[in-house]
């Protein structure tokens, strides 16, 4: 019962009947065990831990984290990193917010109040349009990712501030004369009691599962971070694929801060502030390799479950903030630490 | 040091390999190798790639220990542990790429890891003042605070022997020292090595300039795969004795296809000329015209720097040419993408297979699928059962020993992924294949099974062509052998050529510079 599907083909496909050692089996599935270990201490602690309305009320905080982290996935499969999807999902929930506050176009003397679909696409798109620039600085200027994308934090940060000159949207319920009313269904709804954004978070989750084992794109993905001069000499399009990652990382960050912004009803210029790094943290729990070309989704999911679960966890046992910090960080360290045995002995 | 060649008997043996042996897995790089070292003396180690030279001085210098056998110093056996305990013992080796911080400057690159402290810090005044005296000896004017970025590569290279010097070195490695010098650094640098040896310093010299390497050489020590096939003195020996141990007389990479009839001209190139991809103003490439039909295996022979990769990558898409054309079965492909030329039929197996030809990260079977994926993809996703079947037909066509297609690259020998790498791009079925030095650091069976598998597409109508460096290798399975020197064609040869005209024309044989 390994984790990642790809352990379970090799197994297979070795045809080997050895029984891979109960040391291996831990240290294959670590992140899966290490998410059963957090949920039995923390039902033994607690026992409102281990509830139905616990665990979907942590799986919606995790949904936040979690689709910033499947768009970081992306990026360090690739070999790169993301500094910015945090400030891209803030600057996305306060443009949500600006565009659901009426859009006043005073030559025509209207205030248009664009309905919450059209919201939505428009700021998909805009985290597209910051994961393009992100792209374009990487692929063709040649700026170092880290640099690249420090960078548009600042810019993307300093440009919701300036939106908002410092406040926060409130009531983003819209009204029902103007029509514009549901967007609050994202982060407050539920599908047969499951919170819609567990359910997109979910629905990503597939997508890039498939995109990554079933398409040209996804072998794309981890030949050109393998090795990204044998992936060019074998025909593949490395700029074209670096570029996708990063607009895929935006849009991905443009949907968890219309997720956050829904959730709290109320989109704000800070929100996000140091979310790059929960992601990042949740892929490398995942057990991939920041050098690129290792990785899986549902590694990185695990990771953002464990992550979310173990700080909740030790919200609900009352445990101080501080601390929790010194857990996550604890836990990290120790999974970098372990990705880096495992990748050593190959 | 004076003290030392006085006491000592100039030509006495002070250093020595015992039946040294080197295994790395099945890869036998070193099979029992006796190799002495004369005080005083210049011994100079021939080989072609992969004849187990720059094993056997990693071995003499502590940077790998030997699987058996043992170096004896001083007529005492000893192991050393690194290549810092082998430095304390006299023993110093400058490899082919230098080891110097370009950033810093000649003082600090030659103290460095052992600066001179005093209780206040470093003592740059002392620094500097050896290393004064170190380029005095030398008779360089380079300044102590000159950055080594600055200078030119033969100056480095005498900043490389001068931090050897300083450690007081007895014994010198160096390896490839003149390949990236003009003929006066080249000069200069003899000249050096023949004060060192005055000076009672053993030099182990390695080269492929075999000319040159006469030169200054006192004694010749011949290695082929792995065993060391002769020894002489430099009196009693000539370029072709050289030559004639190198390459061996037995050996037999396969004679060129024939019993078929070759096809139309599939790769015609017309007077293609490449710039320097440093940016320096020459042309690596020089209005070079060559064309290659149908079912022909076409070999071209040059030294390092000829401008035999630039061709190969400039006509595979990766350069671009300024000026000149490539046509692909009379179809203009001048400046193509390098995906848009493996659809096409033009595809490259680079030389360095670690760098350029695999993905370390993913299995053998999604190497071998990498460059067709199209191939088995159906609208959006790609099939896993016909990807199945292709990677099962390239292990099979192509010969790899591997557990499968999901076994990992790096479990692989270096004969089979450099198959990986050909099989990948025969996966494509081009109609042209380039491989840039196909036989680079795998054993000679394997190169065998290479050429023959060349030659078997050749007949099926894949025109080849592939450099090497080896010019036992040109006289194997090419219909025609083409001379490179200096970014243009110097000779053309039909299969019964001699190695030695092949070696004249490169500029080889003749004094290189």
């Amino acid at each position: 019962m390994s984790v990642t599907p790809a352990i379970d083909t090799k197994a297979a496909a070795n045809g080997s009947k050895r029984k891979k050692s109960l040391v291996e089996l831990l240290f294959e599935g670590r992140a899966f065990f290490a998410l059963i270990a957090i949920v039995v201490v923390f039902s033994l602690m607690s026992p409102n831990y281990f509830t139905v309305s616990n665990f979907l009320i942590m799986a919606s905080h995790v949904a936040i984290f979690g689709l910033l982290a499947i768009g970081m996935l992306l990026v360090i499969l690739n070999g790169g990193i993301d500094l910015s999807v945090g400030s891209t999902l803030g600057l996305a929930g306060v443009v949500a917010g600006f565009l659901m506050q009426g859009v006043v176009l005073p030559q025509l003397g209207v205030i248009l109040y664009p309905s919450v679909w059209v919201v939505v696409i428009l700021t998909c798109l805009l985290g597209a349009v910051v994961g393009a620039v992100n792209g374009v600085l990487i692929a063709y200027l040649r700026v170092p990712a880290f640099v690249a994308t420090l960078g548009v934090l600042y810019v993307a940060r300093g440009i919701a501030l300036l939106m908002t000159n410092g406040l926060t949207y409130n009531n983003l319920g819209g009204r029902p004369e103007l029509g514009n009313t549901g967007f609050d269904w994202l982060g407050f709804n539920r599908l047969g009691g499951v919170p819609i954004g567990v359910i997109v978070l979910l629905a990503f989750a597939v997508v890039c599962h498939i995109l990554l084992t079933r398409t040209a794109f996804g072998r794309w993905l981890y030949a050109s971070g393998g090795n990204e001069r044998a992936a060019e000499l074998s025909g593949v399009p490395v700029r074209r694929v670096k570029i996708a990652v990063y607009v895929l990382s935006g849009i991905c960050a443009a949907v968890a801060g219309l997720v956050l912004s829904s959730q709290l009803t109320s989109a704000g210029p800070t929100a996000g502030t140091t979310y790059e790094l929960t992601a990042i943290a949740a892929v490398v729990i995942g057990g991939a390799a920041l050098t690129g070309g290792r990785g899986t989704v549902i590694g990185t999911m695990l990771g953002a479950f464990v992550i979310g679960f173990l700080s909740d966890g030790l919200v609900i046992i009352g445990v101080s903030a501080y601390w929790q910090t010194v857990f996550t960080g604890a836990v990290i360290v120790t999974a970098v630490l372990l990705n880096s045995i495992k990748y050593a002995r190959r | 040091m004076s003290a030392l060649a006085e006491t000592a008997q100039k030509g006495e043996v002070v250093l020595a390999a015992r039946n040294v042996a080197k295994s790395y897995g099945n890869v036998h790089a070193l099979k029992g190798v006796n190799f002495d070292i004369h005080r005083g003396q210049v011994t100079t180690l021939f080989g072609e790639n992969g004849a187990g030279k720059s094993t056997l001085m990693k071995i003499l210098s502590g940077v790998v220990q030997p699987t058996s056998g043992e170096i004896v110093l001083d007529g005492e056996a000893i192991a050393f542990a690194s290549s810092s305990q082998a430095r304390d013992r006299g023993i110093s080796i400058i490899h082919q790429e230098l080891s110097l911080a370009p950033n810093m400057n000649v003082r600090d690159n030659i103290f460095m890891g052992r600066e001179i402290m005093t209780a206040t810090g470093v003592d740059f005044a002392e620094e500097e003042r050896q290393t004064r005296l170190l380029m005095e000896e030398l008779e360089e004017d380079i300044d102590p605070l000159t950055p080594v970025e600055d200078l030119r590569l033969g100056q480095q290279q005498i900043v490389e022997i001068a931090r050897a010097l300083s450690v007081n070195s007895r014994i010198l490695i160096m390896d490839e020292p003149t390949s990236a010098l003009s003929a006066s650094e080249v000069d200069v640098l003899f000249k050096v090595i023949r004060d060192l040896t005055n000076r009672g310093v053993s030099i182990v010299y390695i080269s492929h300039h075999l000319e040159e390497a006469l030169q200054i050489t006192n004694h010749a020590v011949v290695l082929r795969d792995g065993t060391m096939t002769a020894y002489a003195e430099r009196k009693d020996i000539d370029l072709e004795w050289i030559v004639r141990h190198m390459v061996g007389e037995n050996f037999d990479l396969g004679s060129p296809p024939s019993g078929y009839d070759k096809g139309d001209v599939a790769l015609s190139i017309e007077g293609l000329t490449v710039p320097d991809p440093g940016g320096a103003d020459y042309s690596v490439v020089d209005g070079l015209s060559l064309s290659v039909r149908a079912g022909e295996i076409v070999c071209i022979y040059g030294l390092m720097g000829a401008g035999r990769t630039e061709l190969l990558e400039t006509v595979a898409g990766r350069l671009k040419p300024s000026s000149g054309s490539v046509k692909l079965k009379g179809r203009d492909v001048t400046g193509q993408s390098i995906a848009g030329c493996i659809r096409d039929g033009l595809v490259l197996v680079p030389e360095d297979r670690q760098r350029d030809g695999l993905v370390q990260t993913m299995t053998v079977g999604r190497n071998l699928s990498l460059a067709s994926l199209g191939a088995f993809t159906r609208g959006l996703f790609t099939s896993a059962a016909r990807e199945l079947d292709l990677v099962g037909d390239a292990i099979r066509k192509v010969h790899i020993k591997t557990d499968g297609g999901d076994a990992a690259i790096g479990s692989l020998s270096g004969g089979n992924q450099q198959k990986v790498v050909i099989g990948k791009m025969l996966a494509t079925n081009p109609e042209v294949i380039l491989l840039d030095e196909p036989s680079r650091g795998i054993d000679i069976g394997a190169k065998a099974e290479v050429f023959k598998l060349l030659a078997e597409r050749a007949k099926q109508g894949l025109a080849v062509v592939y450099t090497t460096s080896e010019v036992g290798e040109c006289i194997s399975i090419a219909h025609r052998i083409i001379v490179m020197r200096r970014g243009r064609i110097s000779a053309e040869f039909g299969p019964d050529v001699t190695k030695e005209q092949i070696m004249a024309a490169s500029g080889e044989a003749v004094h290189a510079h």
